[in-house]
């Protein structure tokens, strides 16, 4: 029984970080660059879910407008996420654009200070106090057979799920999808296709942040506490997933995700929780060491210039 | 006159490409332009699709239209203007049909676009053969076709192709020549071709350039230019 409870856990945490490493794998499959700004651009949606919920529910209290709680859910996960797009297509447009012809350092610095800028601006902005996020569901809880599962869990893992679902058929079946296949393969070329490549990166930064913002009101709705440095606790390891993944690999970042939240749950479960991350990621470690491409991965072509 | 270019100048850093060169094509025209390594030539069609920069003073129009004020991306989906790159770059982890399909980003004409499969398809069916199979995993010929197919497909006004015989056997490399024939037949589409294996250009364009070390040496009709004693010297083999 306490093997199933874990695995509710499991799949809950894991839920966040492959939501998250969806956004570092695709960047980094069609840019071939490392967002170090992700984990904030997460944290970002988080207070973005936060503001968008607390705002819908003010108003339906004072009974501006008639707003079941269902409504304001999916309000605040679809606002979080419209906008969050935007918050990571800027970050391409200031952060990396200008930087596409410079070496690789200088776009991961860059991608780092964004990062500590968006940390500061919330810090600035919402001060350094905690914030509690709003119940948008109403706790229930439900015993399957010993296992205790609450309906909040339900929501965010399935909801998840869905999402990838939808990511990976936008990526295999529609033209912009193929156009970031393409350039995770051979970038230089893709104009000659009549391809625009800064709209499919633009759109590619733009996918990865609203995932994260998904995953932020996710975890607003979970643990309900946001700080500004929540993006660097989880972002970083949410990046370890990515790696795992396989370069550019929605199927592995997802796998790779939840992966990560199992053995994180089952090593707290079995070893003192202090231990956790140590012996966490070392397995992880081993696994890198075993097939240092990850899981997956989308192939590339030697040639990366004219 | 279709595409005219002008004291066209590239430099990569210190390493001067073109020193100024100037030549024209009018529509319908296949012209070659032929040269050593390290001539030049895939330099100039890249400039031509605004791959890479140009020197200031470089002009280059197209129907009339500088193309220095189109992105790359643009020259192809507003003027039709497509390149097969040199070693053909074809995206090898999407399939034939969606090497097609991607070439067709920006085309809103979708009737258009099935007859231009179909076209491809039947100047090519060993294409068609193979439309779910991976481009990565073709053979040297078929990625070739595929090449000139995704390049129909993306535009056929005007069409760069950058040495489209190397690595193919004879029989291939005439195939392919054939199929560029009857594209510039029925579609009227104009052909750029840049090629080391002179006689092979010079036999299929009409009118040829040479091409050395960043400057154009001589010009003429192919017949001319294969008559040519230097030309034979040094590019036909004596
Ligand atoms: N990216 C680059 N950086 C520096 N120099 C370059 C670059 N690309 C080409 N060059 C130089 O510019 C000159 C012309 O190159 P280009 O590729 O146009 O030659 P080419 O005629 O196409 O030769 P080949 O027949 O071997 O393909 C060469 O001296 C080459 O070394
Ligand atoms: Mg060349």
């Amino acid at each position: 029984m306490i093997f199933f409870q874990n695995l509710v856990n499991a799949l809950q945490l894991g839920s966040f970080y492959a939501l998250i490493a969806l956004g570092y794998s695709m960047v980094y499959g069609v840019l071939m660059l490392f967002n170090f700004a992700h984990g904030d651009v997460f944290m970002v949606g988080a207070y973005i879910g936060f503001l968008v919920s607390t705002g819908l529910l003010t108003l339906a209290n004072l009974g501006a407008v008639a707003l079941p709680t269902w409504l304001i859910l999916a309000l605040t996960i679809i606002l979080a996420m419209f906008l969050t797009s935007f918050v990571g297509m800027l970050v391409e447009r200031v952060g990396y654009r200008p930087l596409r012809g410079a070496p690789r350092a200088s776009a991961a610095i860059s991608g780092l200070m964004i990062g500590i800028f968006l940390e500061t601006f919330v810090l600035w902005l919402g001060g350094p106090k905690r914030r509690s996020f709003p119940a948008l569901i109403e706790s229930t809880t439900y015993e399957l057979g010993g296992v205790i599962v609450t309906n909040k869990k339900i929501v965010i893992v399935l909801v998840s799920m869905l999402l990838m679902l939808a990511l990976h058929l936008f990526v295999r079946r529609t033209k912009w999808g193929m156009a970031m296949r393409a350039m995770a393969y051979d970038y230089v070329v893709v104009p000659l296709m009549g391809v625009p490549l800064n709209t499919i990166a633009a759109l590619t930064f733009g996918l990865g942040s609203a995932l994260a913002a998904a995953a932020g009101v996710f975890f607003g709705i979970a643990y309900p506490v946001l700080d500004p440095y929540m993006g660097i606790r989880y972002g970083w390891k949410a990046f370890v997933a990515a790696i795992l993944g396989g370069r550019g690999s929605v199927l592995g970042a997802a796998l790779a995700g939840f992966m990560l939240g199992f053995i994180e749950i089952f090593v707290a479960w079995i070893f003192p929780s202090t231990w956790r991350d140590l012996i966490a990621y070392s397995i992880i470690l081993l696994i890198l060491t075993l097939r240092p491409h990850g899981f997956f991965g989308e192939p590339y072509s030697a040639q990366l210039r004219l | 006159m279709l595409l005219s270019v002008e004291n066209l100048r590239v430099s990569y850093g210190e390493i001067k490409a073109l020193h100024g060169i100037s030549f024209q094509i009018d529509k319908g025209e296949i012209v070659c332009v032929i040269g050593a390594n390290g001539a030049g030539k895939s330099t100039t069609l890249q400039a031509i699709s605004r791959l890479i920069p140009v020197e200031p003073g470089s002009r280059m129009t197209y129907e009339g239209k500088s193309l220095l004020d189109y992105s790359a991306d643009k020259v192809v989906s507003q003027l039709g203007i497509s390149h097969v790159p040199e070693g053909r770059r074809l995206f090898g982890n999407l399939t034939v049909m969606e090497n097609l399909r991607l070439a067709t980003f920006a085309r809103k004409d979708g009737a258009d676009i099935e007859r231009d499969v179909g076209r491809v398809f039947s100047i090519f069916p060993r294409l068609e053969e193979r439309k779910t199979q991976k481009a990565g995993t073709l053979s040297g010929g078929e990625q070739q076709m595929l090449a000139v197919g995704r390049a129909f497909m993306s535009g056929r006004e005007l069409m760069l192709l950058d040495e489209p015989s190397m690595g193919l056997a004879p029989l291939l490399m005439l195939s392919v020549f054939d199929a560029l024939k009857e594209i510039n037949d029925q579609e009227g589409t104009t052909i750029l071709l840049v090629e080391q294996n002179a006689r092979m250009a010079l036999k299929f364009a009409q009118r040829g350039y040479v091409l050395e070390s960043g400057s154009l040496v001589l010009e003429g009709d192919s017949e001319e230019l294969l008559a040519n004693p230097e030309v034979k010297k040094a590019y036909l083999g004596g």
